[in-house]
């Protein structure tokens, strides 16, 4: 398996380059007031002090017990900060990836199957989706639904256990923002692959063995087709937690994305370095799902 | 192999031949988008290098009286809450990105381009190393990243260039592979052997032919560019205020949304308009390379198959001359009756003739073979009959009856009824025509229950059934196998019990032994001879085998250039052919000769565009004379069924009148 390397580049590359990051916590700590004595004991007291290999190598004996540390702006658990934001994450990237799913398949499959009139809308639309960047089109879509036709909130995020109707009021504006350019993405892959099966020869085979076209696109092209459309599936899917930073952002929700971006402005690294942390991991578990997928898609790289 | 065929490749050359050859920059030339969007993107340059000159307020500089306002003569775009202008900051804030974009690219290709040149070109390890540290840079988080950077170092350069450094994989990896592929070619390696420096063979040989790759991700990539870009923009990492970028203005506008939402839609629509025109670039380019590397071989005739010859076969074929023309009555108790049957590629003015008014009979329980070299129309024939033709190649005339009923009339609906339960097909590449990603057992029963109308469990048993019956042992565990796991002789028993799922009345096999090994190709003849004795079910065979057809055939028909050369028995044909290509084609047949040199027919069929006047073999026959070259020549009856379309047939088999230059 590739987690255990990637996660340890993950994390000492992210703990490096935060290192070398200018104006140190200590002085966003103290603010200018600070005297020479103060700052030399703060700079102790978190190990700043320290060759940063060995600052690694602390973090990374806590960290493998499950303890990322403490963050230097309030000194609350990093892990119990981040647990606290994950659910909001998790509930716009599966969100995403759902709708990504099935409109983006759903999409390249009449695409390929049309002619005419159909391909070409589904074309142009697929060609505003990648165009438009996802912090653009949050923002055109709360212009729109939050303050011409106040359907929807602009802002703000309303855990699923206070309501579940608000929870998903709350999700579609940033849901719909993070999935324009990857159903894009997702349609246009799925178009080439389903037009590329329907040019093998067991497609040939199939309609001579008198199987309806119908049941051929549904049961044996769509299979097929899907294996590339999940190697995509799993590329576009890291991408969208880096999109999350910029959409958290946009409407103001408390997951993992906004954190990350309001963490590195205050140079807080164990917070970055455990954001990090956890990306990897949702996208190792996200790689684990599909290479399950592919085994199933695939019978020739099925392992038993 | 004289005969060598490989009917997909052959019909894709054919579908192919409408869109002609040109240079890659003829084939961007055609298109309107390509230059808009290049039009967009240098106007664009224009106007943010030369903003200084064009900016009619300068960006920065706050006005308090005239702030927040929509579009007016003066302020083209509006005003921003400080009173700046929009359209002056707009222009300026293009800089940024632009320049930003540019910086990613130049990383992109500089660090890229080289590092995939070394890893495809020098020495397995260094290619090993560069791969695996493409690998970990592959699983960096790059906003995680970004975000650090732009912490790190101010301003837009660093990121960039960060950018630029993550995204190089990309290239690395086109770069080595079209490297890797150049290496290979012969010519570099005679280059290697004459002692060209590697760094002279780099230079002359593998840099232009990498050149179109590398031109495709840079587009691609420097869409993502301007996209990443402005996104760092808008979370503040490019600029500090007051100074604008589009990404800035964007996150500036989204803060005054309750205020003024005009805003964010100047900085919005330049940003998606130039990624999309960035993007129409990249896409032409990459259409347009790989219709260059895709080209068939047989591309340099397609480019004098113009549309107006095909316009001239087309009207071959709608006044034929009235030469001796055979009434076609349709024989009574034929199972399969095909008459003036033409196949033609669809072109923008009519039709590329393929297949010219082929007629043949089929008497139940017969076994018919169709003989030809690649691009004799065989197959086609044998695809019409089905209703299988490729999208672009229709029927254009003709009928096929079959037990009765019109084919040629058929809608895409009332197939379901007649393939596979009447009619079905074995094709040539057993391993390509099962679906690869659903078992043997699965696709025979699917086929069952569709064609008998069995239940799930029923479907199963049938199918363990079929298996055994087409000899192949242990029929229930090669029911659990998939295609990758069978070998090419299992395969087309496989395909072959497909094909008697639903108790057909017609066989059709399209070279049915050519892509297996001798010794299977006699198996499975021999299976499809004693399921034919057991079933009574017609066969037409298309082979360009004579021991195949002489093995298993009652009659032969001979194609040559989409027309029927020749009709008669096997034992007529064999002992006695009428045609010079018949007795050219026996000639030419391994399993014939003794010893000697292997006989064959000097050059190849003609491409349907290039068929010649009079008789279309009168090019390679050694008994053409003047007249044969003089008008079309029509198919003549001699007697007893059979038929010939040669002028000078009686001297065929005598003395050669003279030898052809």
């Amino acid at each position: 398996m590739q987690a255990v390397p990637l996660l340890l580049i993950v994390s000492s590359f992210t703990f490096i380059l935060v290192s070398l990051i200018p104006g140190s916590v200590v002085t966003t700590l103290l603010g200018d007031q600070g005297t020479q004595a103060e700052y030399a004991l703060i700079t102790k007291r978190l190990g700043l002090n320290q060759p940063v290999y060995v600052q690694y190598w602390h973090w990374f004996e806590h960290a493998i017990r499950g303890d990322l540390g403490a963050s230097l702006q309030n000194n609350q658990a990093v892990t119990s900060i981040l647990n606290s934001r994950i659910d909001v994450t998790i509930a716009l990237v599966v969100g995403t990836v759902l709708v990504v799913s099935v409109f983006g398949i759903s999409a390249g499959i009449v695409g390929a199957l049309k002619k005419g009139v159909v391909r070409k809308t589904i074309d142009v639309i697929s060609w505003l989706g990648l165009a438009v960047p996802n912090f653009w089109f949050g923002l055109l879509l709360v212009e729109l639904f939050s303050l011409i036709f106040r359907v929807l909130p602009s802002e703000g995020f309303v855990p699923f256990t206070t309501s579940p109707i608000e929870w998903l009021r709350s999700l579609v504006l940033p849901i719909v923002a993070l999935s324009v350019g990857p159903i894009a993405v997702v349609a246009k892959q799925t178009r080439e692959a389903v037009v590329e099966e329907l040019g093998r020869g067991y497609i040939r085979t199939l309609r001579a063995s008198g199987i309806s076209e119908r049941s051929i696109v549904l049961r044996h092209v769509l299979k097929n087709a899907a294996i590339p459309v999940v190697t995509v599936l799993g590329v576009l899917f890291a991408q969208l937690l880096g999109g999350t930073v910029v959409v958290e952002t946009v409407f103001v929700l408390p997951g993992l994305g906004s954190l990350a971006a309001t963490s590195v402005a205050a140079h807080d690294l164990p917070v970055i370095e455990g954001v990090a942390v956890y990306f990897a991991l949702i996208v190792i578990s996200m790689n684990l799902t599909i290479d399950i997928l592919y085994g199933w898609l695939n019978p020739k790289i099925r392992l038993i | 192999m004289t005969y060598q065929i490989d009917s997909t490749k052959e019909l894709s050359a054919f579908a192919r031949s409408g869109a002609a050859h040109r240079g890659l920059l003829r084939r961007l030339s055609g298109r309107v988008s390509f230059w808009v969007a290049g039009a967009y993107l240098t106007i664009l340059v224009f106007v943010t290098v030369a903003a200084p000159l064009i900016a009619p307020y300068n960006p920065e500089t706050s006005n308090l009286v005239n702030f927040s306002q929509g579009p007016t003569w003066s302020h083209l775009l509006g005003t921003d809450e400080l009173g700046r202008d929009v359209f002056s900051r707009l222009i300026f804030g293009g800089q940024v990105t632009l320049l930003g974009a540019l910086e990613a690219i130049i990383t992109f290709i500089a660090i890229g381009v080289p590092l995939g040149l070394v890893a495809g070109y020098l020495s397995p390890r260094i290619d090993r190393i560069v791969m695996s540290a493409i690998d970990v840079v592959l699983s960096l988080p790059v906003i995680i990243l970004l975000l650090v950077v732009g912490a790190l170092f101010a301003g837009d350069l660093a990121l960039m260039i960060t950018l630029g450094v993550i995204a190089s994989p990309g290239i690395v990896r086109v770069v080595r592979a079209a490297t890797l592929a150049v290496r290979a070619e012969l010519f570099v390696k005679a280059a290697e052997v004459v002692g060209l420096s590697k760094f002279q063979i780099l230079r002359r040989h593998i840099l232009p032919r990498i050149l179109a790759p590398v031109l495709v991700q840079v587009s691609v990539f420097a869409a993502a560019a301007v996209a990443i870009e402005t996104t760092l923009g808008f979370l503040g990492l490019d600029v500090n205020p007051p100074v604008p970028s589009w990404g800035s203005m964007v996150a500036e506008g989204g803060q005054q949304i309750n205020q003024q939402p005009w805003l964010i839609i100047p900085s919005g629509v330049t940003i998606a308009v130039t990624i999309l025109a960035v993007g129409i670039l990249g896409d032409t380019f990459r259409e347009a390379t790989s219709k260059e590397s895709n080209l068939p071989i047989l591309s340099w005739r397609h480019r004098r198959g113009t549309s107006s010859q095909a316009s001239v076969v087309d009207r071959k074929v709608a006044d034929p001359s009235p030469r001796q023309r055979e009434p076609l009555a349709i024989v009574p108790d034929s199972l399969l009756s095909v008459r003036d049957l033409v196949v033609g590629l669809r072109t923008s003015s009519g039709h590329q003739i393929l297949v010219d008014r082929v007629s043949f009979d089929l008497q139940r329980g017969a076994t018919l073979g169709l003989v030809g070299e690649s691009g004799s129309g065989k197959t086609l024939t044998v695809l019409a009959i089905l209703g299988l033709l490729p999208p672009e190649i229709e029927i254009v005339s003709g009928s096929i009856s079959f037990g009765g009923k019109d084919l040629t009339s058929h809608l895409d609906s009332s197939w379901s009824g007649l393939r596979g339960k009447e009619i079905s097909f074995i094709s040539q590449e057993p391993m390509l025509a099962l679906d690869p990603g659903c078992s043997v057992g699965n696709q025979l029963s699917e086929a069952l229950r569709n064609n008998r109308g069995l239940n799930r469990r029923e479907s199963r048993d049938a199918a363990t059934k079929l298996l055994r019956r087409v000899e192949l042992p242990n029929p229930s565990e090669v029911a659990r196998k998939f295609p990758h796991e069978l070998s090419g002789g299992m395969a087309q028993r496989v395909c072959v019990a497909l094909a008697l799922t639903g108790e057909p009345n017609l066989l059709i096999a399209d070279e049915p032994t050519t892509a297996l090994d001798v010794t299977v190709q006699a198996e499975i003849l021999d299976l499809l001879r004693s399921i034919r004795e057991q079933t009574g079910m017609a066969v037409i065979l298309v082979s360009h085998d004579w021991g195949v057809i002489a093995d298993s055939c009652d009659r032969t028909v001979v194609l040559y250039a989409g027309q029927v050369v020749e009709c008669a028995t096997v034992e007529e044909m064999f002992f006695n052919p009428q045609h010079p290509y018949t007795e050219g084609l026996l000639s030419a047949n391994p399993h014939l000769t003794i010893d000697g040199p292997f006989p064959s027919i000097p050059g190849g069929v003609p491409s349907p565009e290039d068929w010649p006047t009079g008789c279309r073999f009168q090019p390679r026959c050694s008994y053409a004379q003047a007249d044969c070259a003089e008008e079309y020549v029509e198919i003549a009856s001699i007697g007893n069924l059979r038929k010939t379309r040669c002028l000078h047939y009686e001297d065929v088999g005598k003395e050669k009148p003279h030898e052809h230059p």
